[in-house]
């Protein structure tokens, strides 16, 4: 196995759950500060691979590394930024603690906040004016932002981002990729995020894996998201669209895509050969507004 | 009997510092017990304490041993039958249904004192004897000592088990050391309240605390100073008249559960009012159109705002795609939230 200089390296790999394959024989190899989108619709096995590279969960088969070795439950090399959930409005922790349990939350014996130790990187993601307020008080941009801080706190040369910018505004999606990016250029991290929504990090991604139907698909974005390539991929025909810095995947044959009205940003609405309609992007959930 | 003949009597003298064990150890996981979305579970371990102790009352003739013994089975059952938190609460609502009939059942057979038996449920601080402090210091130290080792993992599995669970720390097995450290804890409360009045010294301090700061240590120390003062001043008020201690220690409680609601507000415009005029230091990465509230003013009131909107989006979770399906997606959109799933005090 020559895993080279790869931040990981993949060979092979493969996992099921129970008899159900959810990808197979995937080979992979990310360079040093690379930003790897990894992409794919719901259940094709995106963040299971996350958890494999967080050392979670083994492979069925194959092999991985992550910076030469396998992956290692708790590794501070890797850091996790999962996506954005609703902290209780009476939780009694500021965005200040949040960040310093990435400094220590795993360790033992009595708490000792030391502002030195993250007040740097709560200025790297620009949440100083509100890192004494509780969370649950925070919008969803400013809670990841600290989130963010929390995992850069633990100085990680490999980030992995569980669908960072879910629920989140456009334009606080575009400041969250911004923080991120930044982070990447200055210190040669190397950036994975899982997403179902290439659009807000399409500007920084230099490669993609696409994993759809237990089968997988890699290389730079615009090899991998063609026409042809996700068609052989999913085995039917598939359209890739580029509209205004917008990639749309749409799929389904005689049905054809429709867009949906009420949705701007999402406009791939997909069916299937039932004639079911289905928001693509989305899992089930509404329009908002 | 004035306080001062009462306060040299090794009766009153044990029972003081029985409360002031038990309270520094419910102060102490209170908080850990809010986070966690567990008064339920202490609800529940109390009630089947009161099951231990029925049978160690019928058997040995000794309720702690008893109660301990029931409470951390409990324990063990909770963490065994109740994963996520919905599932654990109908777990422990089934647990405390059937060990509550049992308890009954229990103390059907025995005979002795018809005082022991309410002295369960209410609680009987001035009957604790030598031996009993001894348990009660020793399960006082064990919780102190746990929660000192572990506290910080603890509070990052409560808080966020996602992120704790990818740093490495054993979420799973904190919970269930949580739960043995709750079982104790309730163990020795039940002796000064009564398995029924647990909570007041639990949840109650450390609900109020919660409401006057948001740093974990501050409120920590609030919730135990806040059991302290209920569960000692409870009794010297009990020491003065025929009421047994729990009432007096559970109206304590809510008295100061009652000041910090209304303080806390206070308190918030307060600090509002301190942070005014301090300039706004946004990031330079931070774009004017974010809707994120500028600088200090993040602390100049909350109110309901629809584009604060939060909802918890299922997408990419469990809808695993049969082989029939058409996998369908579309990395393009926005976004958005999903609409009305939970409206947020928002701070703008």
């Amino acid at each position: 196995m020559s895993s080279g200089g790869s931040v990981i390296a993949l060979r092979g790999a493969t996992v099921r759950f129970g008899g159900h394959l959810i990808w197979e024989k995937l080979d992979l190899d990310v360079a040093p500060g690379t930003c790897l989108a990894i992409l794919g619709p719901n259940g094709a096995g995106k963040s299971t691979l996350l958890k494999v590279l967080l050392g979670l969960l083994p492979l069925s088969a194959g092999t991985i590394t992550v910076d030469g070795r396998p992956p290692r439950h708790g590794s501070s090399d890797a850091g996790y930024v999962a996506q954005q959930r609703v902290f209780d409005p009476d939780l009694p922790i500021r965005g200040r603690d949040l960040v310093q349990f990435g400094v220590d939350g795993q360790r033992l014996g009595l708490p000792r906040t030391r502002a030195r130790q993250v007040d740097p990187v709560i200025e790297a993601v620009g949440a100083q004016s509100y890192a004494d307020v509780p969370i649950g008080l925070l919008s969803g941009g400013q809670q990841q932002r600290l989130r963010i801080a929390q995992v850069l706190a633990g100085g990680p040369r490999l980030l992995l981002c569980d669908e960072p910018l879910l629920s989140l505004d456009p334009a606080a999606q575009q400041e969250i990729v911004a923080v991120i990016d930044r982070h990447r250029r200055e210190h040669g991290t190397t950036v994975v995020y899982v997403t179902h929504e290439i659009t807000p990090i399409a500007d920084v991604v230099d490669q993609v894996l696409y994993v759809a139907a237990a089968r997988w698909a890699a290389g730079p974005p615009d090899t991998v998201l063609t026409t042809e390539s996700l068609s052989a991929l999913y085995g039917t025909h598939i359209d890739v669209l580029r509209v205004h810095g917008h990639v749309l995947i749409v799929g389904g044959d005689g049905a054809g895509a429709c867009t949906h009205p009420d949705d701007a940003g999402s406009v791939g609405q997909v069916r299937d050969r039932r004639g079911r309609g289905r928001p693509a992007g989305h899992s089930p959930k509404g329009h908002q507004r | 009997m004035s306080i001062g003949f009462l306060l040299q009597q090794p009766f009153a003298q044990h029972a003081l510092l029985a409360a002031a064990l038990v309270a520094v150890s419910c102060g102490l996981i209170g908080p850990f017990v809010v986070t966690r979305g567990m008064a339920f579970a202490v609800h529940g371990t109390a009630e089947l304490a009161f099951t231990g102790a029925a049978a160690g009352l019928l058997i040995a003739n000794n309720p702690v041993v008893g109660a301990l013994v029931g409470a951390i089975v409990v324990a063990g059952l909770i963490a065994l039958l109740g994963g996520r938190p919905r599932e654990r609460d109908s777990a422990i609502g089934v647990i405390l249904a059937f060990g509550m009939g049992i308890g009954v059942l229990l103390l059907g057979f025995y005979h002795g004192f018809a005082t022991a038996a309410t002295n369960i449920l209410f609680g009987n601080i001035f009957g604790v004897s030598g031996d009993q402090l001894i348990v009660l210091l020793v399960i006082a130290l064990i919780v102190v000592t746990v929660m000192g080792i572990w506290y910080r993992p603890l509070l990052f599995a409560s808080v966020d088990p996602e992120a704790a669970e990818a740093r490495g720390i054993p979420v799973r097995g904190l919970g269930l050391l949580f739960l043995i450290v709750l079982a104790l804890t309730v163990t020795g409360a039940a002796q000064v309240v009564g398995t029924l009045l647990v909570l007041s010294l639990a949840i109650t301090p450390a609900a109020a605390a919660q409401r006057l700061s948001a740093s974990p240590l501050a409120v920590a120390g609030l919730s135990i100073v806040f059991a302290v003062v209920a569960a000692d001043g409870g009794l010297l008020a009990s020491f003065q008249s025929n009421v047994k201690a729990s009432v007096f220690i559970t109206c304590i409680s809510f008295a100061i559960y009652v000041a910090a609601r209304l303080a806390g507000p206070l308190l918030r415009d307060h600090r509002r009012r301190h942070h005014q005029g301090c300039p706004a230091d946004r990031g330079a990465t931070q774009p004017r159109a974010a809707p994120e509230p500028p600088g200090m003013a993040a602390m100049t009131g909350h109110h309901d705002d629809p584009s604060e909107q939060k909802g918890r989006d299922p997408a990419g979770r469990a809808d695993v795609l049969g082989p029939g399906d058409l996998p369908m997606v579309s990395p393009c959109s926005q976004g958005r939230g999903q609409q009305g799933f939970s409206w947020r005090r928002a701070v703008q």
